[in-house]
């Protein structure tokens, strides 16, 4: 399985960047969620992947033992997910301003490129 | 001796700031600090008979860098100088410029320019010495500067920058490189280990940075073109930096590194070549120009051409005469650039073509002239007599090629003798045009300084002795002079040497009163103007600066792709090439895999198609539905291989922002339909490898084995320290609650963020 998940990681990144370099502005947006998704779960790859055995300490139990599903990168893939919702749904607002604003998806109409000197 | 270099500085301060007074009636005041400096240095002058004087001050010892001062005789002679023609210049330009609106800016230069060459002259540490040295050159950059309304003054000035600003450059690479070579930085110690550096490998190196340095500094050619063009500053400026002084920094640091780098083949021949080539180009230079100052420029080249070839021919005989002449130039060279300023002032031109029969309406002005010129000549019973017996004895005396090195000698002093008799006599003879006539004497600052210096040239010339044994055989020392010469006099008896001395003057006045001053040969010399050191260096500039500019318009488009796009090519490029090169992929099949299962199989295609989709459609709502199916996916991936947490959240946030996108959408156009194939397809290449790189990044750490000691903490603490059974939840607002607070920080500034824009009203008809 952990070649499925390389290849998709791959997959998510290229598609990423494939979408950030497009000029509207909603695939932007597009390919920054896919990139955020290949980020996570290529924290999640390398973390090691275990299948059914959660984190969770029994009801019995004081303390984890055996296999366990390794808690740090599911953390801090958490705290990825917030915040990129966070950037996520201010750069959507933002879009939908800047449409309301120049009547456009068009990056090339926000440019103002440097003219030479 | 610290508190003297530093005084200028201070009072450069004191000058800034008190604008009114000085240029109100305290003019002359400035010139008072010069003057206590030259008592000072002129009080020190007996102790250096028994030997240099030092004075240790620590700066950065621990990197061998400390601010040593050393008054031998060649400090002495350039401190003398300094402070001498100072006081002059002070008083000078107190007159010349009284009056004008940034005076004190004026005084505050000059005084930062004086302090910083004393600062040079006395530094007994290469990295002081370099210090100062680039402090002249920036001071030296305003004075020419001076009028900064003009565009040729400001041109000038950053060509002068830019050349002296370059040497200076490569002068502190030859620095280091001698600091590292020797292991010192102390020129003391160097000094009481010459010749050791000759036989090191760098010496080359060093020679042609500390050459580097030197020429550009003392206008040696081809880098002379700066010093013609600084003449646009004030005229007190030309006397004082650009003929008595700063352009001689370069001939200091040459005559100071005599002794530690001098005496070999490449050092010798360098100079005498450099030398004798700016000698006799500015020297025919100076035959046609007609502007004073310009004539007086193309005539300081040649001096400090002679002085450069002095040293280069390098025996006792060329040594004694470089220190005199040093003295003897500045005292004529800057009384003639005073009495052209004097013309300047008062008739408003300097064509020497106008001025006509000046003597009878300022006869203190013409005497200096007079005598400054007549110096200039070597006339006998005048200095400029002995320094040039000086030279011819040096020259007649070589080791090698003596004779032409005297025809060079003497071709050069004919042109010299004729530019002096240019600025000095020619002025002030013949009949006074009537437009002159109301002409009268000016100020008496403005005319003593250059009658003084004009005088002293006599008053040495007839008492040689005076100079003799207190400062020139001092100066002779201090450059490594060893055998003992005769003593300066007036009479040498009938020899060649008075032969040649005779046909420089006969000749010199010949072409002076057989030829005047024009600008016929210009256009035969301006056709080689393209191929001059000056055209090419303002072509380079221009080139370097268009090549920027192509540069900066390369990698600043504007375009946030073009960003993205440049960031990406560089990062695979980088890790491509070391994954190439360096790592071996291998998939270790035992360790690393468990085996694929159906669900797996099925929720891996279902998010390739979803991928899919999301970047082929061209409909909005189908992308953003295809997003979200991605996203569910992966939230089916956490479920299975168990991260409960992490799949509600995603979950959860997938479908918010989900709700968002489509609530925003609604209002938005269709995507643009922009299909330029090549466009595509480099992008989807240049994405495809990127990829590829992350995958095999990936692949590679997960070969490495993975440490579980933070982990393991948290599985056995988290229900005994933090009483809580999902360890997940525990970490986030128990172990590491701050971190936690920070993100909901976080969250609520792009809430506020969120709900600001939704509230903004904004009038797109107005706002655009």
């Amino acid at each position: 399985m952990e070649l499925l998940l390389l290849i998709l990681i791959g997959i998510l990144y290229a598609t990423g960047i494939f979408m950030m370099l497009r000029r509207s502005m909603v695939k932007l947006l597009i390919g920054l969620i896919l990139l955020g998704n290949g980020a996570n779960m290529l924290i999640f790859l390398l973390g090691g992947i275990t299948r059914g055995k959660p984190p969770i300490i029994g009801e019995t139990d004081k303390v984890l033992t055996g296999v366990y599903a390794d808690p740090v990168p599911q953390s801090l893939i958490l705290t990825a997910i917030v915040i990129s919702f966070g950037l996520q749904a201010f750069a959507i607002v933002l879009l939908k301003r800047v449409h309301a604003l120049i009547q456009t998806d068009d990056l090339n109409d926000l440019n103002t490129p440097d003219t030479s000197i | 001796m610290i508190i003297a270099v530093l005084s200028g500085f201070f009072f450069a301060i004191i000058a800034l700031l008190s604008g009114k007074p000085i240029r109100k009636n305290m003019g002359w005041i400035p010139a008072l600090l010069p003057l206590t400096l030259f008592i000072y240095f002129f009080s020190l002058l007996p102790a250096l008979a028994s030997g240099p004087l030092r004075f240790k001050y620590e700066w950065v010892p621990s990197m061998g860098v400390n601010a040593d001062m050393k008054l031998d005789g060649l400090s002495m002679l350039f401190c003398l100088l300094i402070t001498g023609i100072g006081t002059g210049v002070f008083l000078y330009a107190s007159y010349y410029l009284k009056g004008h609106q940034y005076l004190n800016r004026f005084f505050c230069y000059l005084s930062i320019f004086m302090a910083a060459m004393l600062g040079m002259v006395l530094a007994d540490n290469l990295v002081l010495l370099f210090v100062f040295w680039e402090l002249t050159s920036i001071s030296s950059f305003f004075l020419i500067g001076f009028n900064n309304e003009e565009k040729i003054s400001r041109r000038n000035a950053l060509m002068a920058l830019t050349i002296t600003g370059a040497g200076g450059f490569l002068l502190m690479a030859g620095c280091i490189l001698i600091g590292s070579a020797s292991g010192t930085y102390s020129i003391n110690s160097l000094l009481a280990s010459a010749g050791n550096l000759q036989q090191h490998t760098l010496y080359g190196w060093m020679l042609l940075f500390i050459f580097a340095g030197a020429f550009t500094k003392s206008a040696q050619f081809p880098f002379h073109f700066w010093l013609p063009g600084a003449m646009v500053a004030p005229t007190p400026v030309s006397a004082y930096l650009h003929s008595a002084t700063m352009v001689k920094a370069g001939i200091y640091l040459l005559a100071r590194f005599t002794p530690i780098l001098g005496h070999t083949a490449p050092w010798n021949i360098t100079l005498m070549i450099v030398g004798g080539i700016t000698m006799l180009y500015s020297a025919f230079h100076s035959l046609q120009r007609t502007d004073l100052k310009e004539i007086l420029a193309y005539s300081t080249i040649a001096a400090l051409g002679i002085l450069v070839f002095l040293l280069g021919v390098g025996t006792d005989a060329a040594l004694l005469a470089a220190a005199a002449f040093i003295l003897v130039h500045a005292l004529y060279k800057a009384a003639l650039f005073m009495v052209a300023g004097i013309l300047d002032h008062e008739t408003g031109t300097r064509h020497v073509g106008l001025l006509r029969g000046l003597g009878k309406v300022m006869w203190p002005v013409a005497t200096a002239g007079l005598l400054a010129a007549l110096s200039s000549a070597g006339v006998p019973l005048t200095y400029g007599f002995i320094g040039k017996d000086l030279i011819y004895e040096a020259t007649l005396h070589a080791p090698s090629f003596a004779v032409l090195l005297t025809a060079v000698a003497v071709l050069t002093n004919i042109f010299v003798l004729y530019a002096g008799f240019q600025a000095g006599i020619r002025p002030f003879a013949g009949e006074l045009p009537q437009q002159y006539r109301q002409l009268h004497l000016p100020g008496w600052r403005l005319w003593i300084p250059p009658l003084v210096l004009a005088l002293l040239g006599v008053v040495f010339g007839l008492l040689p002795s005076l100079t003799d044994e207190a400062l020139i055989r001092q100066v002779y020392t201090s450059i490594g002079g060893q055998g003992t010469l005769p003593p300066l006099k007036i009479w040498h008896g009938f020899n060649t040497v008075l032969l040649l001395s005779g046909i420089t003057l006969v000749a010199g006045c010949l072409l002076y009163f057989l030829y005047a001053p024009s600008a016929a040969f210009r256009p035969l010399t301006d056709k080689w103007q393209h191929f001059s050191p000056e055209a090419i260096t303002i072509k380079c500039s221009r080139a370097f600066l268009k090549f920027s500019n192509w540069y900066t318009n390369l990698f600043h488009s504007g375009y946030l792709r073009a960003y993205v796009s440049i960031i990406i090519i560089f990062i695979t490029c980088l890790l491509g090439l070391k994954l190439v090169l360096d790592v071996k992929v291998y998939f270790d099949i035992k360790t690393n895999i468990s085996g694929i299962r159906l669900y797996d199989a099925v929720v891996f295609a279902i998010i390739l198609a979803a991928i899919w989709k999301s970047v082929s459609t061209s409909s909005r709502i189908n992308a953003v539905a295809s997003l979200s199916v991605v996203g569910y996916c992966i939230c089916l991936l956490f479920v299975i291989y168990s991260a409960p947490d992490l799949a509600m959240t995603q979950f959860t946030i997938d479908t918010l922002t989900v709700v968002l996108f489509v609530l925003v959408l609604f209002r938005l156009p269709p995507f643009l339909k922009i299909n330029d194939r090549k466009v595509i397809l480099r992008d989807a290449v240049l994405a495809a490898l990127f990829g590829a790189v992350i995958s095999i990044i990936a692949l590679e750490a997960m070969n490495e084995p993975t440490t579980k000691e933070i982990s393991r903490f948290y599985a056995e603490n988290a229900y005994v320290m933090a009483k809580g059974k999902n360890v997940v939840n525990v970490m986030l607002v128990d172990f590491r609650g701050f971190d936690t607070l920070v993100e909901i920080t976080v969250l609520t500034i792009a809430a506020l963020g969120v709900y600001s824009l939704m509230k903004l009203r904004v009038n797109s008809t107005t706002k655009e």
